[in-house]
């Protein structure tokens, strides 16, 4: 599915990352930790393709596709999804209008015929009440106004309308208590599948409890220093990130 | 968002370079020589069949129009305009009162087909009653045709060309006329006063709500015709009218000057609901050409509980000069303006409001939303007054200004002034660009750079769009649309 | 407008007679000389600046200023022993002190000799005589042909301060300039100050004008050039009494990562406008423009402020407060320029007027002028009475009307004051709104 060979990237002359190198399987969720400034974010906005940032070496291809070629709509249509750690608020422009644009465009993007306004509303529904999220808020303007959890929500909601192959969630957890967590965590897992793959970020050992990773992926500065499975999670919960501070300076 | 995927479309599938709707009728027309004198007056005064006193009025207008100069304070440059060099009437030859489409000159219609304007009166012909629309076509400056006249007529409604009405119903307007925009008011209205052509005219009578919404479209042909159209709007005491002017242009490599003159009375208990969508030609890719449009609009709420709400998206014209005004006179009356104003290339727009408070417990809302692009300088300048016995006068204005590129300007000139303790006047204004956070989520969700800035764009203006019936809403978001094309970068 | 000649009021014929008249006494050397020709030149060629000068829309000086008083002469010994007795506004601030006496420093009543290392100053009268520190400066910060009334200062000034603080030195103390108005005959006194605040170097100035009562006719420039680096506060307090006229004109020049601050506090005289003209020239520096009025009677008061970013990452705040009893009439103009290479500009500006009677009027003009499109713009202005519901809330608690006014109006005021970064100078001038609200009361 994802392939990132060697990656070097910098911003405003800061590199960032270092010759980073991950492979995510077809249907394998993979869960990226790391501590605070080790690039996690970093890794998630050059996948997208976020303007800011240099990449100077390496490659990362999407099914064989080079993906730095692409533009990030262009990405996004490839099945590139990209659930924001800050979903950002788009005034003025009601949630409802925002889902198809996007939807219509990636479909159109790929060939597809555009959607019906019925097909598409029932789909929306369908996502919106699986994720508690109530129909008034289709209405309003996307994000404008949301609390931290009904915007994660609301990108897990996009998530499941976009049907993306690969998606990436960047600190997802954060900013949620118990019981969105759940709900973003059972949206997620619902998604799960052979065709599709998962990148979780996260700082915390926590949302792995809901979204059981196949393999765990340990950054710091810049780079995967240690892989394993889903117990390196606990591990890491346990005696923190200092080992690995060290290790990689 | 269909509306947005149908703009995206649109500009798409037009050539940057060319104007949508630049090109030109050949028809014959008939006209005045060039320049201004006495005896042009009395021309145009004879060419409309004016009664003495009408002719009198626009010797008086045109006398005090020679002591008067044009005004500067305005944030827009041009050349100095030779008022001799241009044209002050135009007309397309008389083919003997049109009574059907079939009459019309076929190129009329065909320049009206080419706008895409969906002239009504063909589906009415065709039996397709659906839209309840009156059009008072203007092409250049005669009314050709006037529709849904009869309907109109049951109401009690008058709604024809000013000419007519000045020989019609003399007695409403000459007590009317001038009476918002007197004939001294300034520069360009006084112009007016002496030159105009055509316009319409609209009285709706007393508990009277007018049954269709009414539309003019204006239209500039002729080279080197300024156009002067003079609309006087009333409404008796607890009658609605709710009217809707659009306006496009064709393609001239030569200034066209336009300055038009709008009067809305409303007496008591009455609602005039003004909506433009302005598309005249802005100039070409290095701003030559395009119209100068130096237009007065103002609405007297005269009456106890009278409102007049102006909505205006003003996308076209090389220069815009324009401030559609509410007089609050009447106690409990409320006056709005909605307004958004695009400018692209080297367009210049300074364009806001007055709203003047002088009756008690008056209210008024401001909601302006420009969007400079290009090379383009865009000024908001508005005021809000209350008088002394303005008591519990209040309002709230909202101007925000986008930026798209770091070529143009965009300038905020408010003028807020109050003069009793119980009025409450909130003014808040802000500048930004489109994000470019904002454009990498939309992108990440599968739009376009130029679909995502369309989105934001229409978000941005959503407020006032809303204001407008559905069908102009509309073609204004397309309009936005096409306006902004190519400045995205 | 500009083509059509007006008629030369009595305040204008009075202002172009002074000067041919006075020329000769006022001090400084053949270059300053020329100067103040050229800037009495384009005075006279734009007259008073009326209605129709859109920077003077509500402060019509040709309608507002009568008549014009002569120009001060230097004060008696007998009248400067009486300045002497005047209480101190700023009592119990630890300053260095500057005393003007009828637009004439009083060097006995002045510290020029408690100046610290690194710290220059001379009377201007002086400065100008001696040549190389004024003409090199003077007139740099705010050019005289810029506006009418600075360009009446340049031709007119007969004394007032100059400071330089150098490079990296900090100054402590608050340089504080007493202007009396000591006459007991109306004069015309026009005074400047001229403050070099070198790289790196922190100062503070705090202008007091007081009078007596005389209906005197102040001109005040005072310019101030900020280096890279530098802190600089600046406060204007006037409760000089109710009648005179007070024109002043602040000009400054802010350099890179600078912090400039000017607080006005304005409940004198009968008219008055404030003008303050900031242009940032490096980037990275933040100004803050604050001030509270206080009106009563007919009063009139003007602020005008010019906020010009002419380079990228500056940030710019300006709050300002207006109470208007009686008839009194309050205005606030305040723009904000953006130009095209200040990027990444943050400007906000708001202006709040409360009305207690039905007699005011208040007269907003918030401009915004932006050519960058990467900027951060907002302004905002309210007007209105004070909020019945919350004055409510404070009667059902026990305070009469009167208190319960006072306390929401000092605590409007209050806000702007906050921006006074020293902690004595700000309690002073809380003090004058205080004596304010129990004078109304």
């Amino acid at each position: 599915m994802l392939e990132i060979r060697n990656l070097h990237v910098q911003i405003e002359d800061k590199k960032i990352l270092n010759g980073l190198t991950l492979t995510v399987n077809d249907g394998e969720v993979a869960a990226i930790m790391g501590p605070n400034g080790s690039g996690k974010s970093t890794l998630s906005y050059v996948i997208a393709g976020k303007e800011d940032y240099e990449v100077l070496d390496g490659e990362v291809l999407l099914d064989g596709r080079n993906l730095l070629e692409m533009d990030p709509n262009e990405r996004a249509a490839a099945g590139v999804f990209l659930a924001f750690q800050y979903p950002l608020e788009i005034p003025g422009v009601a949630t409802m209008s925002f889902l198809k644009a996007a939807l219509n465009s990636q479909r159109k993007a790929r060939g597809e015929d555009e959607l019906s306004t019925p097909e598409l509303m029932k789909r929306v529904r369908g996502a919106a009440e699986r994720l508690q999220i109530p129909q008034d808020m289709l209405k309003r303007a996307l994000n404008v106004g949301f609390s931290g959890g009904e915007k994660k929500r609301m990108e897990i909601l996009q998530m499941a309308l976009l049907e993306p192959k690969f998606c990436i969630l960047d600190e997802t957890d954060s900013g949620l208590d118990i019981d969105a967590l759940k709900i973003v965590s059972d949206g997620v897992n619902a998604l799960r599948g052979d065709k599709r793959s998962f990148l979780v970020i996260t700082h915390y050992q926590r949302l792995l409890n809901y979204i059981v990773p196949d393999t765990v992926h340990v950054m710091a500065n810049g780079r995967v220093v240690k892989s394993g499975g889903k117990e390196l999670a606990l591990e890491l919960e346990a005696n923190g990130y200092a080992d690995y501070r060290t290790q990689a300076a | 968002m269909p509306a947005v995927q149908e703009t995206v479309e649109q500009v798409r599938a037009i050539d940057v370079d060319q104007y949508k709707y630049g090109f030109v009728t050949d028809i014959e027309v008939d006209k005045a020589p060039k320049g201004l004198n006495e005896d042009i007056v009395r021309f145009i005064s004879a060419k409309k069949g004016d009664p003495e006193w009408m002719t009198e009025w626009r010797l008086e207008a045109y006398r005090r129009w020679l002591t008067m100069r044009e005004p500067t304070w305005a944030r827009v440059s041009y050349p100095p305009i030779d008022f001799q060099d241009q044209y002050y009437y135009a007309a397309p030859k008389k083919q003997a009162g049109p009574k059907s489409l079939d009459e019309i000159d076929p190129a009329i219609l065909e320049t009206y087909k080419k706008l895409g304007i969906p002239l009504r009166e063909q589906e009415i012909l065709a039996g397709v009653q659906t839209s309840r629309v009156a059009v008072d076509a203007v092409f250049d400056s005669v009314s050709v045709v006037t529709t849904f006249k009869e309907e109109l007529k049951k109401a009690g409604v008058i709604f024809c060309s000013i000419s007519e009405a000045i020989r019609e119903h003399p007695e409403l307007v000459r007590k009317y006329l001038g009476s918002v925009v007197p004939v001294t008011d300034n520069f360009y209205a006084t112009l007016n006063s002496a030159v105009f052509t055509d316009g319409s005219f609209v009285y709706v009578p007393e508990g009277v709500r007018c049954p269709m919404e009414l539309s003019t479209y204006f239209r500039i042909n002729e080279k080197n015709t300024g156009q002067f159209e003079r609309t006087l709007i009333i409404a008796d005491k607890g009658s609605y009218v709710s009217y809707l002017e659009g306006c496009t242009a064709p393609q001239r490599d030569e200034n066209q000057l336009h300055a038009a003159v709008v009067e809305l009375i409303a007496l008591d208990d009455a609602e005039i609901k003004y909506s433009t969508v302005q598309n005249w030609y802005p100039g070409d890719a290095e701003g030559r050409g395009g119209v100068y449009n130096f237009v007065t609009k103002r609405g007297d709420c005269r009456g106890r509980n009278s409102k007049i709400s102006w909505t205006q998206v003003e996308t076209g014209s090389a220069i815009t000069w324009k401030y559609p005004s509410c007089i609050l006179r009447g106690d409990n009356s409320r006056g709005e303006f909605y307004s958004i104003a695009v400018s692209n290339g080297y367009q210049q727009v300074d364009s806001g409001t007055k709203m003047i408070h002088l009756g008690r417990n008056t209210t008024s809302r401001i909601i302006s939303k420009g969007i400079s692009a290009g090379r383009s300088q865009n000024t908001y300048r508005g005021l809000v007054s209350a008088h002394r016995k303005a008591a519990n006068a209040r309002n709230f204005t909202n101007c925000d200004s986008l930026l798209i590129g770091d070529q143009c300007g965009a300038h905020t000139v408010p003028y807020i002034e109050a003069k009793t303790a119980s009025a409450v006047f909130e003014h808040e204004a802000t500048t930004s660009k489109i994000s470019e956070d904002q454009l990498f989520y939309c992108m990440q969700r599968g739009l376009s750079a130029e679909e995502a800035t369309a989105l934001i764009v229409n978000g941005f203006v959503k407020d006032v769009l809303q204001q407008l019936p559905m069908e102009f809403a509309v073609e204004a978001q397309k309009l936005i649309s096409i306006s902004l094309e190519g400045s995205v970068g | 407008m500009a083509d059509v000649t007006p008629i030369r009021t009595a305040a204008e014929t009075a202002l172009a007679e002074l000067f041919p008249a006075v020329k000769g006494r006022l001090p400084g050397d053949a270059t300053i000389a020329g100067q103040r020709a050229e800037a009495f030149k384009s005075f006279v060629d734009a007259g008073l600046p009326h209605r129709r000068i859109e920077a003077y829309k509500y402060t019509d000086l040709r309608a507002l200023l009568r008549d014009v008083p002569p120009l001060a002469t230097e004060p008696s010994a007998d009248a400067v022993e009486a300045a002497r007795q005047w209480a101190d506004p700023f009592a119990g601030v630890d300053a260095l002190r500057f005393t003007i006496v009828d637009g004439h420093v009083v060097a006995g009543l002045s510290d020029f000799k408690l100046l610290p290392d690194g710290v220059e100053a001379w009377p201007l009268a002086a400065a100008l005589s001696a040549g190389p520190v004024a003409s090199g400066l003077m007139g740099r910060v705010a050019p005289a042909k810029s506006d009418p009334v600075l360009a009446l200062n340049a031709a007119l000034m007969t004394d007032g301060l100059v400071v330089r603080v150098r490079k990296d030195v900090a100054l402590d103390r608050p340089i504080l300039v007493r202007f009396l108005a000591a006459s007991g005959a109306p004069s015309l006194i026009v005074t400047r100050i001229l403050l070099v605040v070198e790289d790196g170097a922190r100062a503070t100035l705090i202008e007091s004008h007081e009078g007596a009562g005389v209906a005197h006719h102040a001109n005040t420039a005072v310019e101030i050039s900020c280096g890279d680096d530098a802190i600089v506060h600046h406060l204007r307090a006037n409760a000089s009494g109710q009648a005179g006229v007070d024109l002043s004109t602040l000009g400054v020049d802010v350099g890179g990562r600078c912090a400039f601050t000017s607080v006005a506090m304005v409940t004198a005289p009968s008219l008055s406008r404030h003008q303050i003209f900031v242009r940032c020239t490096g980037e990275h520096s933040t100004v803050t423009l604050g001030g509270g009025a206080l009106l009563k009677n007919r009063q009139h008061a003007d602020t005008t402020l010019v906020v010009d970013h002419a380079v990228p990452d500056c940030v710019s705040r300006e709050l300002y407060k207006t109470v208007l009893d009686d008839e009194a009439t309050g205005v606030f103009q305040g723009k904000i320029i953006v130009q095209q290479p200040a990027q990444k500009t943050d400007g906000k500006m708001m202006s709040q007027a409360v009305l207690l009677a039905d007699g005011p009027t208040m007269n907003n003009k918030p401009e915004l002028e932006i050519f960058a499109d990467d900027v951060q713009c907002a302004h905002g202005a309210t007007c209105g009475a004070l909020d019945d519901d919350l004055l409510f809330y404070l009667r059902a608690r026990g305070l009469p009307k009167p208190e319960a006014e006072a306390l929401m109006l000092r605590a409007f005021v209050g806000e702007a004051l906050e921006l006074v970064d020293d902690e004595a100078a700000r309690e002073r001038l809380d003090g004058m709104v205080a004596a304010w609200l129990a004078a109304r009361a």
